[in-house]
């Protein structure tokens, strides 16, 4: 599965992007943010304060119960800040 | 029927005022943001650049557009919002809706640049004069702002 990162989330990271293979039991995406943040310290950092991080399953605007099963891709990023 | 455009190329107001009196328009709403550098505030903001989500960044704007079509009689809508860095006095985002009526050419601009603000995927980022640098935090005030529309 493809992970995207946006923003300070992309820089505490350090990456745009990751190819991942989940387990089979990450089946929503609160369960992902817990999994991504046992990953290291890089990513338990981006997602301390997961209440100020959103998401995007397929690029549809998701909340942490949404499932990810069929999801392609699924990106994370602080509030939007455009216009 | 909308014209969306995301990218780094800066766009000609004029222009694009011309392109939505083509339409059977009565009348024609703009709102133009613009790079902000307040000579009063402590750090000058020196430089802003704009990250977006390609894909999802069109698609968003796309179904903004489409809400305001539904809910205006709208003879056209623009949205055209840059990215990249971009320098103080820099044009940033240019919304423009045209109507037979007035009413619904202003109601659905400020609806346009509302929303875009809060449910598009676009990111500041603000480098100041003194060498600091940050990501912009999202407003509460713009959120309200669009909820308010519901």
């Amino acid at each position: 599965m493809k992970v995207l990162y946006f923003a300070w989330l992309r820089e505490r990271i350090g990456a745009a992007s990751e190819d991942l293979d989940l387990p089979a039991d990450i089946a929503t995406v609160g369960a992902l943010v817990e999994w991504l943040k046992s990953r290291g310290p890089a990513h338990a950092s981006a997602f301390a304060g997961d209440k100020i991080v959103r998401c995007a399953v397929d690029q549809e605007f998701a909340s942490l119960d949404a499932p990810i099963a069929a999801a392609r891709e699924i990106a994370f990023f602080p509030p939007v800040t455009g216009g | 029927m909308a014209r969306i455009v995301v990218g780094p190329a800066d766009f000609d107001a004029g222009a694009e005022l011309a392109h939505l009196s083509d339409h059977a328009a009565g009348g024609i709403g703009s709102f133009i943001g613009i790079v902000r550098a307040d000579p009063s505030a402590p750090r000058r903001v020196a430089a802003l650049t704009l990250e977006h989500y390609p894909g999802m960044t069109e698609a968003a704007l796309e179904k903004i557009a489409a809400q305001a079509e539904s809910r205006w009689p709208l003879t056209g809508c623009t949205i055209i919002h840059r990215v990249g860095r971009l320098l103080p006095g820099d044009n940033i985002v240019f919304v423009g809706a045209a109507s037979p009526h007035r009413e619904a050419a202003l109601a659905a601009t400020a609806f346009l640049i509302d929303w875009l603000k809060t449910a598009a995927p676009f990111w500041k980022y603000q480098e100041y004069d003194n060498g600091e640098a940050e990501w912009v935090a999202a407003r509460e005030s713009d959120e309200r702002a669009a909820q308010s529309w519901a």
